[in-house]
């Protein structure tokens, strides 16, 4: 018992166990994804957080010591973001030609992100910190946490709902889509970039390599502009 | 495999810098992707290594969200609290914003550029 004790010790202090569990969890989670084949409901993120969290809650681990570990997976999050540089540049001729409706519907999609929240949330009768921690929803957690923070939300609870958001987006987003009638790949992928951010991207891949180029670049677009609206929004309506 | 390596974190940080300097309201990374996507094309292309790297991270970019995910630990009174509220807010705003995205960018394609396919 004694032993087992040290061992525990030892692990607990470092960050080795955690970040083999969360690499382990997604592993398992990427493989029953695909054992149900593809089913959007046992999104891999979706189940390696449940799992993880209860693992964390059954050893009473708090976040912070599970993040030690998990850390170095999370900084891997900045040097992907630049890796979408290359998918993109692959559209580039698509990209040159498609300027202007691109930048339209990123604005009609930005702003009907940012005010379906505020209306929808506040019907629903949300504490206002829920409410400004929801608002940027639909951006990459970096940004969405700086603009949380701007307004008077919590960024840690961003951080979660900005997790929870991409993968309603990226369970509902292509099926939806295809549901309604959308055909076109690269409007596919734009408007998952556009509503669930990099969640969304990684599930726009595996459709197919336009449409992930298209959704890394609607996501990191997105971003700058949630960013610049959200602030003049709120100052408008008197928040 | 080093190289590219480097690429990808100095692109990164000049990006960080860049943003911080200039009080770009951007997060670095999405900056440094801009200016790796400008460099490419002035380059004329990936080089094969940094192509297959690329690769590798973004076949996994699921993994790279699950330890913010998993901070929802923390927060599991509130969400407690107000779960059906987020979850109707978040199901909407997604389902609204996914099709006016996909519908404009569709018809304006179709009206501003005929050529496409």
């Amino acid at each position: 018992m004694d032993t087992l004790t040290r061992i525990w010790v030892y692990l607990a202090g470092q960050p080795l166990l955690w970040l083999t569990v969360t690499v382990g969890a997604y592993g398992l989670a990427q493989w029953l994804f695909r054992a149900t084949r593809e089913l959007p409901l046992a999104n891999p993120v979706l189940l390696a957080v449940a799992a993880l969290v209860s693992v964390l809650l059954a050893t009473d681990t708090d976040y912070q010591t599970y993040f030690d570990g998990a850390q170095f997976v999370h900084f891997l999050l900045g040097p992907a973001t630049v890796a979408l540089a290359i998918p993109l540049y692959g559209q580039a001729e698509r990209l040159r030609r498609l300027w202007l409706p691109i930048g339209v519907a990123l604005l009609a999609g930005s702003l009907t992100a940012i005010v379906s929240t505020l209306g929808i949330g506040y019907l629903m009768g949300l504490d206002t910190e829920t409410l400004r921690s929801l608002v940027p929803k639909s951006v990459t957690t970096p940004i969405a946490m700086g603009i949380a923070e701007q307004i008077g939300g919590l960024p840690s609870l961003t951080a979660v709902l900005v997790i929870l958001t991409g993968i309603t987006g990226a369970v509902l987003g292509i099926p939806m889509l295809r549901l309604v009638g959308f055909r076109d790949p690269v409007a596919k992928g734009f408007a998952v970039g556009v509503a669930a951010h990099g969640i969304g991207t990684a599930r726009a891949f595996s459709h197919s390599e336009a449409a992930g180029a298209f959704s890394g670049l609607a996501m990191g677009l997105n971003g700058a502009v949630t960013a610049i609206l959200v602030p003049v929004l709120l100052w408008l309506t008197g928040g | 495999m080093i190289p590219s390596l480097f690429t990808l974190l100095a692109f990164q940080l000049v990006g960080e810098i860049t943003v911080r300097a200039l009080r770009l309201p951007l997060p670095g990374p999405v900056l440094g992707m801009v200016l790796l996507a400008v460099a490419l094309g002035l380059r004329g292309g990936p080089p094969e290594p940094l192509g297959r790297i690329a690769r590798g991270l973004l076949d996994h970019l699921s993994l790279l969200f699950i330890p913010a995910g998993v901070g929802i630990i923390a927060h599991l009174s509130r969400v407690a609290d107000e779960w059906l509220a987020i979850t109707v807010t978040i199901l909407a705003s997604t389902a609204v914003t996914l099709v006016v995205s996909a519908a404009t960018l569709s018809w304006l394609m179709r009206r501003l550029a005929p050529q496409e396919e």
